[in-house]
C-alpha cells in the first residue's frame, strides 16, 4: 500500500482532471452546446453567449449554476436563452444575490424567502424597483470609497437588475410576445401600406433594442472578424425593415427564438446549424476561438488546480508526521499535475486574449500562484522534505481562491485600457514584477511554515530547520533579482511613455517598497543582525509588504495606476495583515517555548 | 578623540547603518504614499523626498519628525562609498556586490540631479492650433507686455513668489512699479453685483474685470484638478496710481491700457516655456473598442516646425510613444473638447539616461552576484548529494540510530 500510494494518487488526480476536460454534453433534446458556442460582441471582444452567460452569472449572484424553482439545475446556457426568449420562465429563477438585510428590506424580503438564503428572482425583486431606483440614486450621491455597506449593497444590485434588464432586451423586446412571430412576416410589413402603424411600434421597438441591448450577436454581412461592424440586433432588424428582409444571423435567432419558446428541439437545433455553418465557412478561426474557449469555461481548470492545491498540501503536512516518503512523494507529484493544470489554464487564457500572461488583477492573481508554485516545484526537487509542496499548496490555492472572488467582477478578459495596450511592456515589466511578488511571497510563507513547525510541532529538527533557512534565503535573493529588476523595467516603460523615469506614484513606490524591504533583510542578514528566527520574521512581513504593492495601494485610489480599485477586499487585506502581525509575534516567543527546539534527550 | 573618531568610522561603514537608513527609507515611501490621498503628488515630491526634513506642521507649529529624502539618500550614499573605500577588495567573487552599489550610487545622483532639473509643462493644443511654448501646470506668472513696437513685443514676466508675497515690484524696463494687493492661490470668477457693498476698499478695478469679483478656493491637490488664481494689482505710476486691475488665470484675454504714450497689456497666466520650434495640432484621435466607451488609444498628429526650417514634418504621438525633441519629451496626456483638442504633457528631464545606465549596471551585478551563490549552492549540494549516499551505503546493516539530535541551529548560537 505505502509503496503503491504515490501512483493510486497520481492516477486519482490525473483521472479527476481528464473528467473535467471532458467536452460537455446535451442533457436534453436541444443542442445547447451549439448555442453557447455562439458569437457575440461585448465590452469590445467577440466571445461566445457562454461566457456572457457564465460572467453575468458570477456578477449577479456570484456563482454559476442555476437551481430553478422546481429544484431542477440550469445549465448557463440554457438560463441565458430563458432569459433572452422565455422572461417569465427567467424571472422566477433566483439568480440575484443579496446579503444585506437593509436592501432585502427595500423590497418587504426577509433572507427566508430567498433560495439558500440568499438569492431572490426578478418577480420577488420587481415590485420594490422604484423604491431601490430612489435608494440608488441617493448613494450615486456617495463618493464610492465612502458608501457604506448599505449603499454599496443596493448600488450591486441595481447594476445586476440593470445587466440583467439589458440582457432581456438583447435579442426580442420582453414585453411583447408577438414579436417574433411579427419578425419572420417583416417582408410583408415592411411593404404593406396598411401596416404603417405596425412598422412604427416596430421601429420604437427596434430603438429600444439597439439603445440598451446588452449583445452586439449580429455579424456583417461580409467583413465578419472585424468588430467594429457587428451590431446589435435592434440594428439589425431596424435595417432588415428598411431592406425588407432579415439578414441571415438575426433570421437565425429569430427561428431559435421561436423554437425555444414554442418547446421545439428539432427547429430549434436546425436554426443553429444553419447558422453556425455559415459562420464556420465564413470565419472559421474566430469560430475555432469561440469552441475553445467555451470548452475552456466548461472546463474550469482552475478549480480543479485549486482542489488538488489542498489536497496536496494536506499530504505533505500529513508527510512530516507519517509515511514521510510516501506521501511527500504523492503531494510532490499532485502539486506538479495542479501546476502543469493551472499551466494550460493560463497559457489558454493567452491564446484566447492574444496577451502576455497577466492584464488585470485577476491574472496577476493566477501568475503570481504560478510562479511561486513553479519555484517550490524546484525546491522540493532539491530538498524532497515535503515542504516545497506545502508551500506550494497553501500559495496555489490562496492565489487561486483570490483570483475565483476577483473574477465575480465580470469577464476577466477585458480589453486593455489604452496605455496598457502595448504587449512588449506587459510581457517584460508586469511578468517581472509578478515573479518578484511570487518570490517575496513565498519565502514568507516558507518562513511561517518554519514558525508553524518549529513553535506547534516537534518536527523541525536542525537540518530542517538548516534547509528552510538556506530555501527562505535564496528565495529572498531570487525575489529581490526580480522585483528589483520588475521595477526598473517599469521605470523605463514610465519613461518611454510619460517622459520620465520615477514620478512617485502610489504603485511604484509599493514596488519600490517591496525591493527595499527585500535588500533590507539581505542586508541583515549578511552583518549578522539576524540569525535563522529573525531571517523568518522579517520575511513574514514580506508577506504584509508584498499584500500592500499587490492590493493596498490600489485601494488608495489615487495616482496612474489606480485601474485596479476594488474596496471589498479591504477588510480581507486587514485581515491578512493582521494574521501576519500575529504570525511574527509568535515567531518571537523565546525559542525555550519552542516545542522542536526545547527537546534535548 | 582617536576613539570618537573610530567608533564614527565604524558606523559609518556598517551595515547596521545600511538596514537602519533602507528601514528609513521604506518609512518616508510609505509615508509619502499614503498622504498623496491628501496632498496630491507633487506636494508630496516637495514635502517628503525633495528635502532633508520632514515637517510636521499644525496652525502655527512646524515640528521636524522625520529625515527627508535629501537626508536618508545622501547618508546611504555616504556609507555606502565609505563602506566601500573601507572594505574595498579587488576579488572577482564580489564584483557583482560592487557593480550593484555603483548602479545605486548612479541611480541616487542620478535622482537627485532629476529633482532638480526635471521640469514639467502641458502644451493643450485645439485641431489647427500652432504653439511655441508650453505652460506650466502649477506655477504662474504676471505678463506685463509693451505693445508700441508693431514689430516685437515686450514681456516683462514676473514668477509666482513675489507675487504672493504681495511685494512691490520694479522693474528697469516697466515705467511702473507693480503692487500686489490680493492674491487667491485658488479662485472662482464671479459676475459683482450691482447692489452688493464693494468688498475691496480699493479704487475701483480697471478693464473687464470691473463688473467681475474673484472669490477664494481651497487649494486643490488632485491630479486631475488645477488650482486658478487671481490677484488684484495696482500699477503706480511716479506721480500717481494709474488704476487697479484684477489679473486671473481664469480669464482668456489679457487686459490692455495706455501709460506714458505706450500701449500695454497686462495679464496673469500659467507660467510659459518658449521652445525654438512650434507645433501644430493636425489631429487628434480617440479611438474605442468596438461597441464600449473603453479608450484603445489616444494619438495626436503634429506638424513639427522648427525657424531654421531643417525640421519640417507630422509625427504621431500616441500612447507610449511620445515625441523626443529639442531636449523635451511630448507625450498624449489628455483630451478636453469634445475630441477636438489635445492635452501634451512635456517634461524636460536631461538627466533621462543616468537611470537606464544605472540599472542596467546593477541588473549585471545582480546577475552575477546571485549567479555565484547559485553555481556555489549547486556545488555544494552536489558534494552533499554524493556525500550521503556513500553514508547511507556506509549505514546499511547497521542499527539505525534513534537519537534525536538537539537543535544547535544558528539561533542558539
Amino acid at each position: 500500500m505505502k509503496r503503491f500510494f504515490p501512483f493510486l494518487a497520481l492516477a486519482a488526480a490525473a483521472a479527476a482532471i481528464v473528467v473535467s476536460l471532458l467536452p460537455p454534453r446535451n442533457r436534453t433534446d436541444y443542442d445547447l452546446v451549439a448555442f453557447s458556442r455562439l458569437p457575440t460582441l461585448v465590452n469590445g471582444r467577440i466571445k461566445p453567449l457562454d461566457t456572457v452567460a457564465r460572467t453575468s452569472l458570477l456578477v449577479m449572484q456570484g456563482r454559476q449554476r442555476v437551481t430553478a424553482p422546481d429544484g431542477r439545475s440550469v445549465a448557463p446556457a440554457e438560463w441565458l436563452l430563458d432569459v433572452l426568449f422565455r422572461p417569465s420562465v427567467a424571472n422566477a429563477y433566483p439568480t440575484f444575490e443579496i446579503v444585506h438585510p437593509d436592501v432585502l428590506a427595500l423590497f418587504n424580503l426577509t433572507p427566508a424567502d430567498g433560495a439558500g438564503g440568499k438569492r431572490f428572482s426578478y418577480n420577488q425583486l420587481a415590485p420594490g424597483l422604484p423604491e431601490l431606483d430612489r435608494q440608488s440614486k441617493l448613494a450615486d450621491g456617495v463618493e464610492s470609497a465612502n458608501r457604506n455597506a448599505f449603499q454599496r449593497g443596493v448600488i450591486q444590485l441595481r447594476e445586476s437588475l440593470v445587466l440583467y434588464q439589458h440582457l432581456q432586451t438583447s435579442l426580442a423586446a420582453s414585453d411583447s410576445p408577438g414579436f417574433l412571430t411579427q419578425l419572420t412576416h417583416l417582408d410583408q410589413i415592411a411593404h404593406d401600406p396598411a401596416a404603417d402603424k405596425i412598422r412604427r411600434e416596430l421601429s420604437d421597438t427596434f430603438a429600444t433594442m439597439e439603445a440598451i441591448g446588452y449583445l452586439l450577436p449580429i455579424p456583417p454581412a461580409a467583413d465578419r472578424a472585424n468588430p467594429l461592424r457587428w451590431k446589435s440586433a435592434g440594428a439589425a432588424m431596424r435595417d432588415a425593415l428598411a431592406a425588407g428582409k432579415l439578414d441571415s444571423a438575426t433570421a437565425a435567432y429569430v427561428e431559435l427564438g421561436l423554437a425555444w419558446r414554442g418547446y421545439q428541439p428539432a427547429a430549434f437545433n436546425a436554426a443553429i446549424e444553419r447558422y453556425r455553418s455559415e459562420l464556420d465557412r465564413d470565419v472559421p478561426a474566430l469560430m475555432t476561438k469561440c469552441d475553445i474557449e467555451a470548452r475552456f469555461n466548461s472546463a474550469q481548470p482552475f478549480a480543479t488546480s485549486m482542489n488538488l492545491y489542498v489536497i496536496a498540501f494536506l499530504l505533505a503536512i500529513v508527510s512530516w508526521l507519517k509515511w514521510p516518503d510516501a506521501l511527500g512523494r504523492s503531494a510532490f507529484w499532485i502539486t506538479a499535475l495542479a501546476w502543469v493544470l493551472a499551466t494550460a489554464g493560463i497559457a489558454a487564457r493567452m491564446w484566447l486574449e492574444g496577451r502576455p500572461p497577466v492584464t488585470n488583477l485577476y491574472s496577476s492573481a493566477l501568475f503570481v500562484g504560478w510562479a511561486a508554485v513553479a519555484l517550490c516545484l524546484i525546491l522540493e526537487r532539491i530538498y524532497r522534505n515535503a515542504i516545497g509542496s506545502a508551500a506550494a499548496g497553501l500559495i496555489g490555492f490562496a492565489t487561486l481562491l483570490i483570483a475565483h472572488h476577483l473574477a465575480l467582477g465580470g469577464d476577466t478578459m477585458e480589453m486593455m485600457r489604452a496605455v496598457l495596450d502595448s504587449n512588449f511592456w506587459l510581457a517584460t515589466h508586469v511578468v517581472t514584477i509578478t515573479v518578484g511578488y511570487s518570490a517575496t511571497f513565498l519565502a514568507g510563507f516558507l518562513a511561517l511554515i518554519y514558525v508553524a513547525r518549529g513553535l506547534l510541532t516537534r518536527s523541525l529538527d536542525k537540518p530542517t530547520a538548516d534547509s528552510l533557512t538556506r530555501m527562505v534565503y535564496g528565495i529572498l535573493c531570487f525575489a529581490t533579482l526580480f522585483s528589483f529588476v520588475g521595477t526598473v523595467l517599469g521605470g523605463i516603460w514610465a519613461d518611454q511613455s510619460w517622459g520620465r523615469f520615477w514620478g512617485w506614484d502610489p504603485k511604484e513606490n509599493g514596488a519600490l517598497i517591496i525591493v527595499l524591504w527585500n535588500s533590507l533583510i539581505l542586508h541583515a542578514r549578511w552583518g549578522g543582525l539576524v540569525k535563522a528566527r529573525g531571517l523568518m520574521v522579517l520575511a513574514i512581513f514580506g508577506n504584509i509588504v508584498t499584500s500592500w504593492s499587490w492590493f493596498g495601494v490600489n485601494m488608495l485610489g489615487v495616482g496612474l495606476h489606480s485601474y485596479g480599485f476594488m474596496d471589498a477586499a479591504f477588510w480581507w487585506l486587514l485581515a491578512f495583515v493582521a494574521s501576519q502581525v500575529a504570525a511574527m509575534l509568535l515567531a518571537a516567543t523565546p525559542v525555550a517555548r519552542w516545542r522542536s527546539f526545547s527537546v534535548t534527550s | 578623540m582617536r576613539t570618537i573618531l573610530r567608533d564614527l568610522r565604524d558606523a559609518l561603514v556598517s551595515l547596521k547603518l545600511t538596514v537602519a537608513l533602507i528601514a528609513f527609507s521604506i518609512v518616508l515611501v510609505l509615508a509619502a504614499t499614503l498622504d498623496q490621498v491628501h496632498l496630491g503628488v507633487w506636494a508630496v515630491q516637495a514635502k517628503y523626498f525633495y528635502t532633508f526634513i520632514v515637517w510636521w506642521s499644525s496652525g502655527n507649529l512646524r515640528l521636524p519628525v522625520f529625515p527627508g529624502g535629501y537626508a536618508i539618500g545622501g547618508l546611504l550614499l555616504a556609507n555606502l562609498l565609505a563602506a566601500h573605500f573601507y572594505r574595498f577588495q579587488l576579488t572577482p567573487r564580489k564584483s557583482g556586490i560592487y557593480l550593484v552599489h555603483l548602479g545605486l550610487i548612479l541611480l541616487l545622483v542620478g535622482q537627485f540631479l532629476t529633482g532638480l532639473l526635471q521640469d514639467e509643462y502641458q502644451m493643450r493644443l485645439d485641431e489647427g492650433e500652432t504653439k511655441n511654448f508650453s505652460e506650466s501646470y502649477r506655477n504662474i506668472e504676471l505678463a506685463i507686455t509693451d505693445l508700441t513696437d508693431p514689430n516685437f513685443d515686450e514681456v516683462v514676466a514676473i514668477p509666482e513668489r513675489p507675487l504672493a508675497r504681495k511685494e512691490i515690484i520694479q522693474h528697469p524696463q516697466l515705467p511702473f512699479r507693480v503692487a500686489v494687493k490680493t492674491f487667491l492661490p485658488n479662485s472662482i470668477l464671479q459676475m459683482r453685483r450691482g447692489d452688493a457693498p464693494d468688498t475691496e476698499p480699493l479704487n475701483s478695478p480697471q478693464g473687464v474685470a470691473s463688473h467681475l469679483v474673484a472669490t477664494i478656493q481651497p487649494l486643490t491637490f488632485k491630479t486631475d484638478e488645477r488650482n486658478y488664481p487671481s490677484a488684484l494689482v495696482e500699477l503706480d505710476g511716479p506721480d500717481s496710481a494709474i488704476g487697479t486691475w484684477l489679473v486671473s488665470t481664469l480669464l482668456d484675454q489679457p487686459q490692455r491700457f495706455d501709460f506714458g504714450g505706450r500701449s500695454w497689456k497686462i495679464a496673469l497666466r500659467f507660467a510659459r516655456h518658449y521652445q525654438p520650434f512650434s507645433l501644430t495640432l493636425l489631429k487628434f484621435s480617440h479611438d474605442r473598442y468596438a461597441g464600449t466607451d473603453i479608450p484603445k488609444n489616444f494619438s495626436s498628429r503634429l506638424h513639427l516646425a522648427s525657424p531654421d526650417g531643417r525640421d519640417d514634418r507630422d509625427v504621431l504621438v500616441y500612447m507610449n510613444n511620445p515625441l523626443r525633441y529639442g531636449g523635451l519629451t511630448f507625450y498624449q496626456a489628455g483630451f478636453a473638447n469634445d475630441d477636438h483638442t489635445s492635452v501634451l504633457q512635456v517634461v524636460r528631464n536631461p538627466g533621462w539616461l543616468v537611470p537606464y545606465i544605472a540599472c542596467s549596471v546593477m541588473t549585471l551585478g545582480f546577475l552575477i552576484q546571485f549567479g555565484l551563490h547559485l553555481a556555489g549552492f549547486v556545488t555544494k549540494r552536489r558534494k552533499l548529494a554524493a556525500a550521503s549516499i556513500m553514508k547511507r551505503e556506509d549505514r546499511r546493516g547497521r542499527e539505525e540510530d534513534s537519537v534525536k539530535p538537539g537543535f544547535a541551529g544558528s539561533t542558539s548560537k
